[in-house]
């Protein structure tokens, strides 16, 4: 697919200039911005926030990536300064485990009970009788005999 | 009715929660900082910029580390309070954001509290420092740690029951 | 003067409220005929106060009453009538009007509709209606009136929020809440069944078109809130996992579940308890989002402005109305029987499925909403969870879903052979499997999995349906013309398959638009040109406009397509006057293929203007997609079964 001249994603709404960045390296950094929260409106991203700490945010990142930092580290440097309240995507770490397992793990449970119960309920339907009729089946049974 | 029991129970510890989810303000964010040593950087001073401000020589006394601008309205709550906390603690300044003129006359007219100014002019120490809401007040103790972030105006309660209280704590 | 008839006519609303929560049931409890049949007379009088209190304060809108704090709060001289008459809900206190007004509405619309019921059964419904009328009633007036006096008067108003000057807003709200209090009546109806004891058959028939309708009204809102966030916050996504939407989502997906498993309880007597137990959640859910939007506890772009005091109530209230239904059902339940038998492979496992699915998907909203509170109650650091977990919690627990609502359709209650769904879902499958991989390949050259996975399932949740709405065709036209059999077919039955078609209509706006989406964001001066995804913009400039209340700046873009002229756009920065913040306006071409959306930033310090320009092809399909399965609620209503029923009675 044809493109255009890459640019810098993000200064233009902060009122900031812009650099000509190679096409991959600005994937990059769009795709981070995304998942970088915005500190000042808090329900921004960093990619969409206008205020000035998101400014300076979006340019640190731009720096690091130009430094030639992975996702990773650039996401541990942010983390180290302001916390996993910066990142979008809750780190996996034990005070996170019953968020991202919880969903799932409830999943698994409830879909064993349901087919454990729809079994048995099923075999209870089709195999047995009821008291009554096991016990009219004795007197029937009973009689034969005599 | 196992179930119905269970769903209530879930119920009542859900509205706990949110009881006490009334008492905070979840705009507020916990430093990562805190427990750690200062993150070293060097800057501008703001009285001039051949001399340099270097976070790492923050130690040998308990100090305050305040975040301030003078397009900061909210600084101005807290100024008096600095003002009378500069004759008991060492108190710096690290002036975000702001231009030399513009931070230097704010200084001249309200007081000046700080024993020295950091200017940062883009922001980049704030980023070292978390910062993000001005004014912000570190607590670093005589080995150059942080052992409390304030975010906002400080206020006497605060200064009372947080920064006092482990001052106090921290002293054998 | 006006203002004072309206606070009055509130404050007769609120006792009349409290006599219809407590005359009927007492009267139910002694058997004492006149207090139960006073339920009609007494919702009737409430509902009329509380249209009179809504009038008023819209009349002090229309007149610029700015002696009215609220009104002086969210209207202005220069705000254009329909954004006057809308500003009624912009704000806290209205919208709670809005709220109990539509609350109103639905118990007026029970009394109306409902008069075959038991008249022990209806004076508990309307009972329970008026115990929740009279918490809000009350809640307003103690916390929120909208009525409070200004002294001395302001000579101008604050203006309403630029953000809710928006035609996709003037329908929102009332569409959601709709929705939201809709449920109520469900709500109401298993409270009553509790109350009782007893759950015959016919509940789940009563209950239905209920439900349906408040499904389909929350369909639309949150339709239309996405389709406003689009337009309006000018970064052109259609969704946020923001908690406000949240808030309407997770009521919607239990509501979607109630649907499914009130089909069970209505056809097979069974899944009762579980039936009841939807219910009571769904309404619980509708509260919980009120509580979250409105007291603070969580971060939110849309939330009202907060007070600690209308948060304690909300939750004192939440935890009475949920807490106790949630008890009686506890008491109660174990008295209703589910008797019914189904083998593992039927339509009522199937829909069981489709329970468990929409249910673990909105406890993952819910966790992920209030995991940052839980956080925080524990004392850790602060945290956030954001649109990368929900998306990534919330795709796999979907996918099955979409597969479910072809199967779903073509299979039988109590057994169905696994030989037979293949066979009838033959069809489907040859097709979801050819234009999954086929349109993917050939319009955008793609192989991703997960456009592939959304076009298979989307295209097989479309199809399915349709199957096995054919065979009923085929199976009625045997003996009739082919017209009568289509005009006759079972009205219930369409609605499921536009309901169904419309979800994967939805599936497929969703798989083409985030895979495909392509964004430029740059500095343009006049006369630059820039060509991406087979469009080509070229810049014109920028000019000043002034709007009624606002001054802007509109950019004008022409967008050419394979070098022909399409359209021509023009973004616009606002500056709303009084509260003087500037909006993004987006310009937007929409298509059914694709929307090509500009946005306007700022002037460059350098010169030029910062812009920003998307082309998202298939999203519109999105809102198509819910319009599609709001309207397949509107069918469902008008089956037969619910009219044959009154044309009955009357005759």
């Amino acid at each position: 697919m044809k493109r255009a001249t890459a640019w810098s994603f993000c200064l233009l709404f902060a009122g900031s200039t812009c650099l000509a960045v190679d096409e991959a390296a600005d994937e990059r950094y769009r795709n981070l911005l995304y998942e970088l929260r915005c500190l000042v409106c808090q329900n921004q991203s960093l990619a969409d926030s206008d205020a000035e700490l998101a400014g300076d945010l979006r340019r640190r990142v731009q720096d690091l990536i130009d430094q030639g930092m992975s996702d990773e580290e650039i996401i541990a440097h942010l983390q180290a300064r302001y916390g996993d309240f910066i990142l979008y995507r809750p780190p996996l770490a034990w005070r996170t485990a019953a968020l991202w397992a919880g969903p799932f793990v409830l999943l698994a449970l409830t879909a064993w009970l349901l087919l454990r119960r729809i079994r048995r309920g099923h075999a209870r339907a089709s195999g047995s009788l009821s008291d009554v009729e096991r016990k009219r089946l004795k007197d029937v049974l009973k009689r034969g005999s005599d | 009715m196992i179930r119905g029991w269970l769903a209530v129970a879930v119920f009542a510890g859900l509205v706990a929660m949110l009881a006490f989810g009334l008492t905070r303000d979840p705009s507020r964010v916990s430093s990562p900082l805190i427990g750690l040593p200062v993150p070293a950087f060097q800057a501008e001073r703001l009285a001039s910029a051949d001399e340099h401000f270097d976070s790492t020589a923050l130690r040998g006394e308990w100090s305050l580390l305040n975040v301030w601008a003078s397009w900061c309205t909210t600084c101005l709550e807290e100024h008096e309070l600095l003002m009378r906390l500069s004759q008991q603690l060492a108190l710096y300044g690290i002036n975000h954001r702001d231009t030399r003129d513009e931070a230097r006359n704010w200084l001249q007219v309200y007081g000046n509290p700080y024993r020295a100014s950091a200017f940062d002019e883009h922001g980049e120490v704030g980023i070292e420092l978390g910062v993000y809401k001005v004014p912000e007040t570190f607590l670093l103790d005589p080995d150059g740690v942080i052992r409390y972030k304030h975010v906002g105006a400080l206020d006497e309660e605060a200064y009372q029951e947080q920064i006092l209280a482990r001052i106090r704590e921290g002293r054998p | 003067m006006i203002p004072e008839l309206g606070h009055f006519a509130l404050v007769l609303a609120c006792v009349l409220a409290g006599l219809q929560a407590f005359l009927p049931g007492w009267g139910t409890q002694r058997g004492n005929p006149t207090w139960m049949r006073s339920a009609s007379s007494l919702a009737l009088g409430q509902g009329l106060l509380v249209l009179l209190a809504y009038l008023a304060l819209t009349w002090a809108f229309i007149e610029h009453d700015f002696s009215v704090r609220y009104v002086a709060n969210n209207s202005n001289t220069e705000l254009p009538l329909a954004y006057r008459i809308s500003g009624v809900w912009g704000g806290h206190e209205g919208s709670l009007l809005l709220w109990s007004l539509v609350l109103s509405g639905w118990t007026v619309a029970v009394v109306a509709l409902s008069r075959r019921l038991p008249m022990l059964f209806r004076a508990r419904v309307l009972a329970v209606l008026g115990f929740v009328s009279l918490g809000f009633l009350a809640f307003m007036l103690a916390t929120s009136n909208p009525f409070d006096r200004l002294i001395p008067a302001a000579m101008q108003g604050r203006d309403l929020n630029p953000l809710l000057q928006d035609p996709g807003l003037v329908i929102h709200p009332p569409m959601l809440y709709m929705g939201y209090v809709g449920f109520a009546v469900a709500f109401a109806f298993a409270i009553a069944a509790l109350w009782g004891g007893q759950l015959h058959a016919a509940w789940a028939r009563w209950t239905r078109p209920w439900v349906t309708a408040a499904w389909m009204f929350l369909t639309l809102g949150i339709g239309l809130g996405s389709w406003w966030a689009y337009h309006e916050l000018g970064w052109g996504g259609w969704w946020f996992w923001d908690p406000v939407e949240n808030a309407s989502f997770m009521p919607w997906l239990v509501g979607t579940a109630l649907i499914h498993s009130l089909a069970v309880t209505e056809k097979r007597n069974t899944f009762k308890r579980w039936t009841v137990l939807l219910a009571l959640l769904a309404f619980s859910l509708s509260l919980l989002g009120t509580f979250l939007v409105r007291s603070g506890v969580l971060v939110s772009v849309h939330a009202f402005a907060n007070d600690p005091a209308r948060g304690v109530y909300i939750l004192g209230f939440l935890a009475l109305v949920v807490g106790g239904g949630l008890i009686l059902y506890a008491i109660r339940a174990h008295r209703i029987e589910s008797p019914g038998h189904f083998e593992l492979l039927s339509r009522e496992t199937l829909l069981l499925f489709n329970n468990v699915f929409l249910l673990i998907a909105a406890f993952a909203i819910l966790l992920g909403t209030l995991y940052p509170l839980i956080v925080d109650v524990l004392g850790l650091p602060s945290m956030s969870v954001g649109p990368p977990y929900f998306n990534l919690v919330f795709l796999p627990l979907m996918l099955p879903l979409l597969f479910l609502a072809a199967v779903g359709p073509v299979s039988r209650w109590k057994k169905t052979r696994a030989r037979e769904l293949l066979r009838r879902l033959q069809v489907p499958l040859v097709l979801a499997l050819a234009i999954g991989t086929a349109v993917p390949w050939a319009a955008f050259g793609s192989t991703s999995a997960l456009v592939l996975a959304g076009t298979m399932l989307g295209v097989w949740c479309i199809s399915g349906p349709l199957v096995a709405l054919w065979r009923q065709f085929s199976r009625m036209r045997r003996g009739t013309s082919a017209g009568y059999s289509l005009r006759h077919l079972p009205r219930h039955m369409v609605g499921m398959t536009c309901a169904h078609a419309g979800l994967g209509v939805i599936a497929l706006g969703i798989a083409f638009t985030t895979a495909f989406s392509m964004e430029r964001e740059l500095v343009m001066n006049e006369g630059d040109s820039v060509a991406f995804a087979e469009h080509e913009f070229v810049f014109r400039g920028v000019q000043e406009v002034d709007g009624p209340n606002y001054r802007a700046q509109q950019g004008h873009l022409s967008v050419y397509r394979d070098g022909e002229p399409i359209v021509d756009l023009h973004p616009e920065k606002r500056t709303y006057l009084v509260q003087s913040s500037p909006m993004t306006e987006a310009a937007i071409y929409s298509t059914v293929w694709r929307d090509v959306y500009a946005a306007l930033g700022v002037v460059q310090p350098g010169g030029g203007w910062g812009v920003r320009l998307y082309v998202k092809p298939f999203i519109q399909w999105l809102w198509g997609g819910a319009l599609l399965m709001a309207f397949g609620g509107l069918l469902a209503l008008s089956d037969r079964r619910y009219r044959y029923r009154r044309k009955r009675r009357r005759t």
